[in-house]
């Protein structure tokens, strides 16, 4: 892509590596958002923190290629999701196999089930969940889906932009991240019942 | 019964994704909010999938090790 200039004046030099400079810091302060979605992509913390480190020197070597004025954290995650399916993470069961009859209230009338106190205030049901089981059940989440559910609600990245930095129709964005969400929801509510009725 | 050709409940239910991403059209959501505002079951669940977002967020949240950071910046480009 990216040609050394024909002449490297020590002008165009300088300008060149002000701009460098610029991006790289501008790219590092992405950094904390970037590790937070590596770690839910990675097994393990060191995995996480290979994925990230690998992310910033590809992007620092690559940094040419990106086009100032546009989406620095949309082109850094394109990194980052594209080197964790390089990984080689493709193995795993399908996610076309699993029903998913319930509704979007599934997990809240699992969670308020038998509950005798009617009044319970939402935040109070929420609180029943586990954080474990949580990040748990984002591990668990077929990986094409879950993807979708960590740029848009974790990262909160636009529909859009989470179409682009995973280049599928925005469309598919749409379906896999209801899908995913509702197997999360799933897991979870399946987790909930699992742990009785805990207090 | 005045005879709806449709639950009101369930296309509650088909909007509150969308709803809760803000991706409803003006007068979807209109549609969606004055349906809320009549009906405490599905207010009770949109409330809940709120929390719930906030919830999954924050427990997914993990911060990131201090010494990554000073591995990252080394491997910005020497001057």
């Amino acid at each position: 892509m990216s040609e050394t200039t024909p002449e490297s004046s020590p002008r165009q030099l300088a300008i060149d590596a002000r701009d460098r400079v610029r991006f790289e810091e501008e790219a590092l302060q992405l950094s904390d958002q970037v590790y937070q979605v590596a770690r839910r992509l990675a097994g393990s913390r060191e995995e996480a923190e290979d994925l990230v480190q690998e992310t910033y020197a590809r992007a620092f070597r690559a940094w040419r290629s990106f086009e100032p004025g546009t989406n620095l954290r949309a082109w850094l995650f394109r990194i980052l999701t594209n080197l964790n399916i390089d990984r080689g993470r493709r193995i795993q069961r399908s996610p076309d196999f699993q029903p998913l009859e319930e509704n979007d209230y599934f997990l809240y009338n699992r969670l308020e089930e038998g509950r005798s106190d009617v009044n319970l205030d939402e935040r109070r049901v929420v609180e029943r969940l586990s954080q474990n089981d949580t990040v748990t059940a984002l591990a668990d989440l077929p990986h094409d889906f879950r993807d979708v559910v960590l740029l848009v609600d974790l990262a909160d990245f636009t529909y859009s932009d989470a179409a682009q930095i995973l280049d599928i129709p925005i469309g598919t964005v749409m379906s896999r991240l209801h899908r995913g969400r509702r197997i999360l929801k799933r897991t979870l509510a399946d987790s909930a019942a699992g742990d009785g009725d805990g207090s | 019964m005045t005879g709806f050709v449709f639950d009101p409940c369930d296309k509650c239910e088909q909007m509150m994704q969308p709803y809760l991403d803000r991706v409803l059209t003006e007068e979807e959501r209109q549609e969606a909010e004055l349906h809320l505002d009549g009906c405490d079951y599905c207010r009770r669940r949109y409330r809940f999938e709120a929390e719930f977002r906030k919830f999954v967020r924050l427990a997914a949240a993990e911060p990131m090790p201090p010494e990554l950071k000073a591995k990252l910046a080394a491997l910005r480009t020497p001057l």
